[in-house]
């Protein structure tokens, strides 16, 4: 089974509508007996991280989340909160990577919007994948380089754009909106 | 390195496409989520859809359609048109929506793009603005172009954007159906003015049209229609094409 958690922020739909595509029927649920028992659970975030913070910490949620054993797809604001910190809303995060979430402070426009192509290290969750894809970005805080990034992209300068540690992944980009290179990398997931 | 849009826009009435739509290979060009799904595979990069009826009964067919869309799509897409409250967005939100875009509604009340960025975010605010030239400025004109406001477009851009708008939708109607090129020099100096990303519109005629409104326009999307509908122009040819001026895209 795979679950897709909810929240408040998230707009969990288009991450269920992708992988119907892929035909997988997720459950959407924020309850723990279910998270601790998928096979995998994917975390898909819009919204504010503070806020986002709040919400999974009245609901017991962090720790839910940080004693899972299976592997664990944030995507955009979800693996932000999988960072250590965020300056948005100067909010602790889950800290299961060591990266660090900073506001872009660049000439470029932000949010960083639209397409922009992966620099990634050989790893599972990108098999298949042609050089340098490009996904798709929509987001104004960025993870900073660290050792559990497993792919970077560059607007302004390089952040991480995917991260991996453990049972953990994140993704910054939307691969549920990333056409057939995102589809690619949710069956990746999938098929960890 | 962040790639410039290339958008096509398809016009819905009753949840169908409108306009005789004749594209290459597609049985039904009057299906939207056919014809979504085609343009999705030739490498389009985002799809607009504006919905124009206006009536209630009109609207829930709208959001049925734009569920489906949702659920075959797997590029972004923005949803306009008759947009007039935070019940509409959060319905088409809901159905899949990943942005909406706001015109003649925000026109008549600003307040209603600080309230939608607030609930929804700014990242799903698209401001749809209609300009035209009226005594030697660009005003803001709404109702499809037919009416003048008292705006002048330069300070309704940043307006638009204190407010909370995510992105600019920037329709020149003097350059609309002309098919003579893209309004470079507003463009331009409308992405000047903000911070936040340009889309240009209107004027699209031939794959050259779409080389200055990127690099002395500095559009950071592009959209048109019909050229993109009747096949003038299909999306790999026209990218191949940038690629060669060295305009990066997908």
């Amino acid at each position: 089974m795979i679950a897709i958690l909810q929240y408040n922020a998230g707009n969990t739909r288009s991450v269920r509508n992708a992988l119907h595509r892929l035909e997988v029927e997720p459950v959407i649920t924020a309850d723990p007996e279910q998270l601790r028992s998928a096979d995998k659970v994917i975390f898909p975030g819009v919204g504010e991280a503070s806020t986002a913070m709040t919400y999974l910490r009245e609901k017991g949620l962090d720790k839910v989340i940080c004693d899972l054993q299976q592997p664990f797809l944030g995507i955009c604001l979800g693996m932000q909160l999988l960072c250590s910190h965020s300056e948005e809303g100067d909010t602790t995060t889950l800290g299961l990577f060591e990266a660090k979430v900073k506001r872009f402070r660049i000439e470029e426009k932000v949010p960083h919007m639209g397409w922009n192509n992966l620099i990634m290290k050989d790893h599972p969750l990108f098999a298949g994948l042609p050089d340098q894809p490009d996904v798709y970005f929509v987001h104004s805080y960025f993870a900073e380089l660290a050792p559990e990034t497993i792919a970077t992209a560059t607007y302004g300068h390089e952040f991480s754009a995917a991260l991996h540690r453990n049972n953990f992944y994140g993704v910054q980009f939307h691969p549920e909106k990333s056409a057939q290179v995102g589809a690619q990398i949710l069956q990746n997931f999938l098929d960890l | 390195m962040l790639k410039k849009r290339i958008i096509p826009c398809l016009d819905i009435k009753d949840g169908r496409t409108v306009k005789g739509v004749n594209f290459v290979e597609l049985r039904d060009a009057g299906d939207p989520v056919a014809l979504a799904k085609a343009y999705e595979e030739q490498g389009a990069d985002e799809l607009v859809f504006l919905d124009i009826t206006a009536t209630v009964e009109a609207r829930q067919t709208l959001v049925e359609l734009v569920e489906r869309i949702s659920a075959e799509l797997s590029i972004p897409f923005t949803v306009g048109g008759g947009i007039r409250s935070a019940q509409d967005v959060e319905a088409l939100l809901r159905a899949g929506a990943d942005k909406i875009s706001i015109n003649s509604a925000a026109v008549k009340e600003p307040e209603l793009i600080n309230t939608l960025s607030r609930a929804f975010g700014n990242q799903c605010i698209v401001m749809a603005i209609d300009t035209n030239w009226i005594d030697n400025e660009w005003r803001v004109v709404v109702h499809g172009g037919r009416t003048p406001t008292d705006k002048r477009t330069m300070d309704w851009c940043r307006e638009v954007e204190d407010r909370g708008a995510g992105e600019i939708l920037l329709t020149s109607m003097q350059h609309d159906g002309t098919k003579q090129g893209f309004a470079v020099e507003l463009t331009r100096q409308v992405a000047d003015r903000v911070t936040i990303p340009v889309i240009a519109s209107g004027g699209a005629g031939a794959a050259e049209h779409f080389v200055p409104i990127f690099t002395e326009g500095q559009a950071d999307a592009a959209l048109a229609a019909s050229i993109f509908h009747f096949g003038e122009i299909p999306i790999p040819a026209l990218k191949a094409y940038l690629q060669t001026q060295n305009i990066p895209v997908r």
